[in-house]
């Protein structure tokens, strides 16, 4: 096996930057040991807003945290700083829950404004408690010492960073390659289909910024050692906005992003403030107007970053084939379940004065194919985001095998063994479409982000991967698997959304106008498809258009009209319903 | 704490309040028209403040050179998007409205400055420059990202607070200024003096939230702007431009936070870099409306603006910490009480 290239150029960069101290004069190894520092706490942002599509300002104040926790436990009570990490952790970790919890479950411009507000507290907070030093800060910080080994050297010290630096770059890459890594990245534009999976959004938001703000509070427990003193200036916004900046500048997409984000800020910010001054002729800090016109050229003409053009350098890793694995094992719900599967109950959907659902009622058998067909704007729709827990009932129930989940989230729906389709396509574009349906598997899978970052998660991600491999197999997709979601055509992304819901080993699947935007043959294979589910004992409940398809394949239909049930019963009745003639017809 | 004392507090609490309603009203119209969230406010109320100043100790304010420099920008961006579209025709109109005329209220500027005008003059003219600011960077900025998501366009709202920050620091210099009040009559009912400074402040702030609500509720461009509030791509069908409605939001707010500026001034004196915290302010009192209430925006700037007064009597060295941390239990209040759904973007 070659060693692929993109592990040469990672190996070659490891040594450049630890030879780095041994050969460079002191001030730029000082500026090394910023870089590393900065860097850890732009990671945690590229993981926050670059994957997960949420932000803060205020990392510079879990920087000042850790910082401050570590500087007045070892100082006022000779506490070892081996100890004071743990400390400065434990407190980051309960006020980002508390700040998170607040303030993710609303809409995603909360966070943000909540941590520019946190930020600015807590740096009036710093200056102005006497037992903190106010405005001068605290002195007389201990070094690190590692065994018998002394880190007051800023060559030693440097070390430490970077390893540290790169132990977090590590884990954080290994958390994107996992099934929280899946889940993480779909919260940026998939939400809705990644809580029809099972993943609790608002839960994983909150691990993401806590996940950001354990790593700021690490780079500050480094800060205070290698400084050996602080005040509360390095903590306050500006510095907060500035972070963001170097993951946005880096690219916020990539872990390398960070690095490389940070490396150029802080470099531009060296040059800038020593050739501004002179050029104007007037000291002050000039440099954020540079800053500030960069960003906004970048989000208006490079949105991704200049890591891409990084990357556009390294060579492109060939998808290794996926190994073949035993599946992942079952999900714990009875195929064969008597009488009806679900039931539909008087269930009523109201916006405003419209009536969109009517006190419909019906139920799915266990094992059946049931197509729920109707002119446009019948309440098909409505009726399908009801059941799947994305519209919430007016009134009425829906029970899923005995058990109401009229009133529950599509999350905890998706686990009652329930999997869905979209309509409109939900996949995520730039993901492969392995990774796309592996996200299907999600609540078949336990590892969690520790597990990941360790990559203890190796066994069961090769699993999960045979299980959405022979999922694409199974509907015909197999030669696609290593592409791009978004470079299939249409049609062949509906048919990735069944894949991806059949990895999700449902009982019951929930069919979105699957056979729109199909070809003949396609949707001949699709149907055969569907009928081969069925004899394995799933149960399929199909909204559709196409008549022909739905009258072939189902075994029973629901005919709506105006939010109410106009009729129900075999294909072959419907077709001679007279109401039902009248309503597609308009009377015959 | 003595009944003098609280009436006094309470008094600055609700001056404070209610520029900082005004504040509050002009981050909730620009939100729910442009999705912007409008960090940068409070350097509009910074520029208000000292180009005042600058007027009043007859020099030519940092103003003139600021404004001349954005409307260069400006016309460039709007003349090669011109020239792109091929509308060689349009361009000598568009040059006249982007170039044209901040040009010429910097040039008014620049003659009146040491002729001593009264207040009131010298407010106007502080206006109309700060108040062109507005739109300008709206066109430079935001126009062309105007679709991106609330998180892009909230990231370079903070990016354009760098900016101007630093460009405050360039063209106003780093020294502190105050403005003078617009009276400095004061009156005695029972035990309690008012100033009538406060009474004015208070009186403008209700006037212009009076003229607002009849611009919104009576005057096509109001409506027009409600509209793209409530449905951006509806407006749009129906023949609303969108980048008229944000250049139009900009000048509204703009104006709105050059009168803050200019009514903040003999009250606080205001450095380059005080606007932050104040629009943060503002931006609290926003909140509490969910930054789609326009009364509950403003009733929460008022619970701001005396919260302040009152945490400045008690712990003085704390205010900020005090203000700031409102908004937990705010967002919390919130979360709990209101259903939200993500957007998709």
């Amino acid at each position: 096996m070659s060693i692929p290239g993109a592990r040469i150029a990672s190996i070659a960069f490891a040594v450049a930057l630890f030879a780095l101290p041994l050969v460079a004069p002191p001030f730029w190894v000082t500026l090394g040991n910023y870089i590393g520092l900065y860097s850890i706490v732009a990671l945690g942002l590229v993981l926050l807003t670059g994957v997960a599509g949420q932000t803060s300002f205020g990392q510079a104040a879990f920087v000042g945290l850790g910082a401050y926790t570590t500087a007045y436990l070892t100082t006022h009570f000779g506490a070892s700083p081996w100890l004071t990490l743990p400390a400065g952790l434990a407190i980051t970790l309960v006020v980002a829950l508390a700040l998170g919890f607040i303030t993710l479950r609303m809409q995603g411009h909360y966070l943000p404004l909540a941590t520019i507000a946190w930020g600015i507290s807590l740096f009036f907070l710093f200056g102005n408690l006497d037992w903190l030093g106010g405005h001068t800060g605290v002195t007389g910080i201990p070094p690190l010492t590692l065994g018998p080994i002394d880190l007051k050297d800023e060559r030693r010290f440097y070390l430490l960073i970077w390893a540290i630096a790169l132990a977090a770059l590590w884990a954080t890459h290994n958390l994107l390659d996992s099934r929280q890594g899946r889940a993480l990245r779909a919260l940026k534009g998939g939400l809705e289909m990644a809580e029809a999976f099972g993943v609790n959004a608002a839960r994983l938001k909150i691990t993401a910024f806590v996940y950001a703000a354990l790593l700021a509070c690490v780079s500050g427990w480094l800060y205070a050692h290698l400084q050996r003193f602080v005040n509360p200036t390095p903590f306050g916004i500006n510095q907060g906005i500035e972070y963001l900046f170097m993951a946005v500048v880096g690219g916020a997409g990539s872990v390398w992003g960070a690095i490389i984000g940070a490396t150029l800020i802080t470099l531009l910010k060296q040059v800038l403030q020593d050739v501004l001054p002179r050029l104007l002729g007037r000291a002050g800090n000039f440099e954020i107007v540079v800053f500030g016109i960069l960003m906004i050229l970048l989000l208006q003409f490079a949105r991704n970053g200049v890591g891409p053009w990084f990357s556009r350098w390294l060579p492109k890793r060939r998808p290794p084939p996926v190994p073949d694995a035993p599946g992942l094992s079952a999900r714990a719900h009875a195929r064969r379940h008597a009488g009806a599967l679900l039931e539909v109950r008087s269930a009523r959907k109201q916006f405003g004065g419209l009536v969109a659902v009517n006190d419909l009622t019906f139920d799915i058998r266990a094992g059946e194919i049931l197509g729920l067909i109707g002119p446009n704007g019948a309440g098909k729709s409505t009726t399908f985001a009801l059941i799947s827990g994305a519209l919430s009932l007016t009134a009425g129930d829906v029970v899923f095998r005995g058990e109401s989940i009229g009133s529950r989230e599509p999350y905890r729906i998706a686990r009652l063994g329930i999997a869905r389709t979209f309509q409109h396509v939900r996949l995520l574009p730039q993901m492969p479409v392995l990774d796309n349906v592996a996200l299907g598997a999600y609540l078949r899978g336990r590892a969690g982000v520790a597990r990941a970052s360790l990559r203890l998660d190796r066994d069961e991600e090769r699993r999960t991967r045979a299980v959405a491999a022979r999922a694409i197999a199974r509907v015909g997709l197999a030669g696609h698997q290593h592409d791009d979601a978004v470079s299939l055509p249409l049609g062949k992304q509906r048919i990735v959304e069944i894949a991806r819901a059949l990895a999700a080993d449902p009982s019951l699947l929930l069919l979105d106008e699957p056979a729109a935007g199909l070809r003949y043959l396609e949707k001949q294979a699709l149907a055969e498809l569907l009928r081969s589910l069925q004899r394995e004992g799933m149960t399929i409940l199909l909204v559709e258009h196409d008549m022909e398809f739905v009258m072939g394949l189902t075994d029973r239909l629901i005919v709506m009209d105006f939010g109410e049930k106009l009729a129900e019963g075999a294909p072959i009745e419907i077709q001679r319903d007279p109401l039902v003639l009248e309503a597609y017809l308009g009377g015959v | 704490m003595d009944l003098s004392i609280a009436a006094f507090l309470t008094q600055d609490g609700v001056t404070n309040g209610a520029i900082y309603a005004l504040l509050a009203l002009a981050l909730v119209l620009v939100f729910t028209v442009t999705r912007i969230i409008w960090i940068p406010s409070g350097e509009f109320v910074t520029y208000g403040t000292l180009t005042l100043a600058g007027l009043q100790l007859g020099k030519p304010p940092g103003t003139v050179g600021l404004l001349i420099g954005v409307a260069v920008v400006a016309a460039l961006v709007e003349s090669f998007a011109t020239v792109r579209n091929g509308e060689w025709r349009r361009l000598p109109a568009r040059l006249a409205l982007w170039l044209g005329i901040p040009l010429l209220i910097a040039a008014a500027i620049w003659w009146a400055a040491p002729r001593a005008f009264p207040l009131p003059v010298q407010v106007l003219l502080t206006l109309a420059a700060v108040t062109a600011l507005g739109p300008l960077l709206y066109r430079i900025v935001y126009q062309p990202i105007a679709d991106a998501s609330v998180l892009v366009l909230l990231i370079v709202s903070v990016a354009v607070h760098f900016a101007l920050t630093g460009l405050g620091l360039w063209f106003f210099g780093a020294e502190g200024s105050r403005t003078p009040p617009f009276t400095g009559a004061s009156f005695q009912l029972d035990a309690m003096t008012f100033s009538a400074q406060s009474l004015f402040v208070v009186a403008t702030s209700v006037v212009l939230i009076g003229a607002l609500y009849v611009f919104f509720g009576r005057s096509l461009y109001g409506k027009a702007l409600r509209a793209t509030a409530v449905n951006r791509i509806g407006a749009r069908l129906v023949g609303i431009s969108p980048s008229f409605a944000g250049a139009l939001t900009f000048v509204l707010a703009a104006l709105l936070c050059a009168f803050c500026g200019v009514l903040i001034g003999p009250i606080t004196t205001i450095y380059y870099d005080s606007g932050f915290l104040v629009s943060l302010k503002g931006f609290v009192g926003a909140i509490i409306g969910g930054l789609v209430s326009y009364p509950l925006a403003a009733a929460g700037a008022l619970l701001v603006g005396l919260l302040e007064a009152f945490s400045s009597f008690w712990a003085s060295a704390f205010k900020e910490v005090i203000v700031f941390t409102l908004i937990i239990p705010v967002l919390l209040w919130r979360s709990l009480t209101t259903r939200h759904h993500e957007e998709d973007d």
